[in-house]
């Protein structure tokens, strides 16, 4: 067990080593980072002046060192596009970003999971063909153009939800929220059914498949003999079982949630990470797509660690055979 | 013709034949497929008018709206886009660039991940080693967002004027980047059955080279899970490439894809022209479906546990 968390620590590391070197050199190389902080008639002597102070005639290895620590330290330096320091950017628009992934994360899990238990008890009713012809369908449409009919539908067409933004929010410390006031719920809730609708389709898929196989188990059977009672069986015994691999898959899947919100923040102007990134892609803003990479990539291996530990946490036989 | 014959009459008489046969749902969205294919080939045939032929347009005809709603034309059987171009014709081009993304980018990771899958399951060891764990990192982070950031990164180290010649180049070898893991896995695993077979030992035997061993023999008998990779992976790739181009990266704006032109139209959405936008997204949604419903019924078709 102990050399696998070792590997996977091993793979974390080299992924935030790799993503750290391209981030540096993204800052480092492209644009110069002299001209953007002096003015354009500067002299030669005042450039290489500032050239010093920056660190910039030191050696690669050690610019690269300094990086690194002042990236632990969350400077990043200053935003070309909003003339603000990075991490304040940042830190401005993570509430808007998390506060979506969470609750499209719940209600895909708590809306696709009974789904898919429901589909795998009774594989052949009419509501499972019917459910499983929506999730094809589910996955087959874009969630862009799920948003944007959604919002021809209730903005344009009935004009009850907000298109856009995030609405009126509450400054809770430095976190602002849209978990307070009405606009905010209203204006959450057509960005977060465009958010799940993917992985709900998802969880459903895999909570049937998974349901079904269980309940040809073994000890299903035993438990049958035993005579328990139904409810018993499907609830207590397969479903436990069944969550299994959910939960990895889930863990995974919330941060791509983080990924794909991106794109429905970009459909509905969710003023969040995802929305930060295009447009800091389209303006060339340097600094902020070096700082995203970063984070994005300590997210996922952050993410995949805690699902290792959980598979271990769960399932007592990976603790037997390694 | 003799041999066409007979390969024809050999597929009617296959085991895949009898099973299109049998499932509506895959021998309709095998027709719908060839359909798509078809009219993205014969674009500039079937075309009304070409969308790119700047002295055909004409503004007074923009935002015309589907000819059987009020104001519309005949003459544009779906309306007219915010640039006064023929949404049918729009549509077909589009759809011709979305697939032709879409196939390029598939075969170019097919490539890529065939070949490293190869490999690494007959060379095991340390190679086998460094091609996995590259794969490993890769799958912990969403194809999409990897295709993403590739495609955003050289828009942000390439010069504007060297990336817009290249960035049609770029889009493929992004979605291709994103997805080589599935074949690199699958075929690894299998190869590594293939490699210890008495074939394989034979010809070993005979002196042949790795490589040819590798690409005449054992690449014969691996071909029908990657087949069944790459049909779905299709569909993805599609979506894939709609999508960066909806986010404004992707395919240059100068040869939309379905994806582009959903962009433009979600742009004037606001004042009631929604055929703009929404005929490129059904026509998108119908072609994903139905690569989707082919590739499961492949899937199950070649799978020989359910036979």
């Amino acid at each position: 067990m102990l050399r696998f968390l070792l590997g996977r620590l091993a793979n974390g590391a080299i992924v935030m080593v790799l993503v750290s070197m391209l981030s540096f050199a993204l800052f480092n190389f492209i644009g110069d980072p002299v001209s953007n902080l002096v003015g354009e008639n500067a002299t030669v002597n005042e450039r290489e002046a500032m050239r010093q102070s920056l660190g910039l005639d030191q050696p690669l290895p050690l610019q690269y060192l300094k990086f690194v620590g002042r990236a632990v330290q969350g400077e990043f330096g200053v935003s070309y596009r909003n003339i603000e320091p990075v991490s304040r950017v940042i830190a401005s628009r993570l509430p808007a970003t998390l506060e979506l992934s969470l609750i499209a994360a719940l209600l895909a899990l708590g809306v696709g999971i009974p789904m898919g238990v429901y589909a795998g008890l009774h594989p052949r009713s009419l509501l499972t063909r019917s459910l499983q012809v929506i999730s094809l369908v589910g996955i087959s449409v874009p969630s862009f153009v799920t948003g944007i009919m959604l919002i021809l539908l209730f903005s344009i067409y009935l004009n009850w939800l907000p298109s856009f933004g995030r609405g009126e929010t509450v400054m809770l410390g430095v976190w602002s929220t849209g978990f307070l006031t009405v606009t905010g719920w209203k204006s959450l809730l057509m960005p977060a059914v465009t958010l799940a609708l993917f992985q709900l389709t998802l969880f459903m898929r895999l909570t049937r498949t998974q349901m079904m196989e269980v309940l040809r188990s073994e000890y299903i059977k035993f438990a049958r003999a035993r005579g328990l009672r139904e409810r018993s069986i499907n609830y207590r015994h397969a479903l436990r079982n069944t969550l299994i691999p959910i939960i990895t898959v889930a863990g995974l899947q919330l941060g791509s949630m983080i990924a794909f919100s991106i794109i429905t923040e970009t459909v509905f102007q969710w003023p969040g990470l995802g929305l930060l990134i295009i447009q800091a892609i389209n303006f060339g803003d340097v600094p902020v797509i070096a700082a995203y990479l970063l984070l994005i990539a300590l997210l996922f291996v952050l993410i995949n660690m805690v699902v290792d530990l959980l598979y271990f946490a769960v399932d007592p036989r990976l603790r037997a055979q390694r | 013709m003799n041999t066409m014959m007979l390969t024809l009459r050999r597929w009617r008489q296959s085991d895949l034949a009898w099973s299109l046969g049998r499932s509506p749902e895959a021998w309709l969205s095998a027709l719908v497929l060839l359909a798509y294919i078809g009219m993205a080939l014969l674009a500039p045939v079937l075309a009304p008018q070409n969308p790119f032929d700047l002295s055909t347009l004409d503004l007074m005809d923009a935002r015309l709206p589907p000819a059987w709603s009020e104001g519309g034309q005949l003459k544009y059987l779906l309306g007219t886009d915010g640039q006064g171009r023929d949404m049918v014709s729009v549509m077909l081009y589009g759809l011709r660039m979305s697939l032709l993304v879409g196939i390029a980018s598939t075969l170019l990771s097919l490539v890529v991940g065939v070949t490293l899958g190869l490999i690494a399951g007959y060379a095991g060891g340390r190679l086998d080693n460094v091609i996995m764990r590259a794969a490993d990192v890769q799958l912990s982070f969403p194809a999409i967002l990897v295709a993403l950031l590739i495609d955003g990164l050289s828009r942000t180290v390439l010069p504007r004027a060297v990336h817009e010649q290249l960035s049609l180049l770029i889009v493929v070898i992004a979605i291709a980047l994103a997805n080589w893991v599935q074949y690199a896995r699958t075929v690894r695993s299998v190869t590594m059955i293939e490699k210890d077979k008495d074939y394989v030992n034979a010809v070993r035997l005979i002196g042949m080279g790795r490589a040819r061993i590798l690409f005449r023999h054992v690449l014969p008998n691996i071909l029908s899970p990657v087949l069944v990779i790459a049909t779905l992976s299709i569909g993805l790739a599609v979506l894939t490439e709609a999508t960066l181009s909806f986010l404004g990266l992707g395919v240059p704006a100068t040869s939309p894809s379905l994806g582009t032109l959903i962009r433009l139209g979600n742009e004037v959405l606001f004042s009631g022209e929604w055929w703009i936008t929404v005929l490129p997204g059904l026509l998108l949604i119908g072609l994903v479906l139905s690569v989707n419903l082919f590739g499961d019924w492949l899937r199950d078709a070649l799978n020989p546990r359910l036979k």
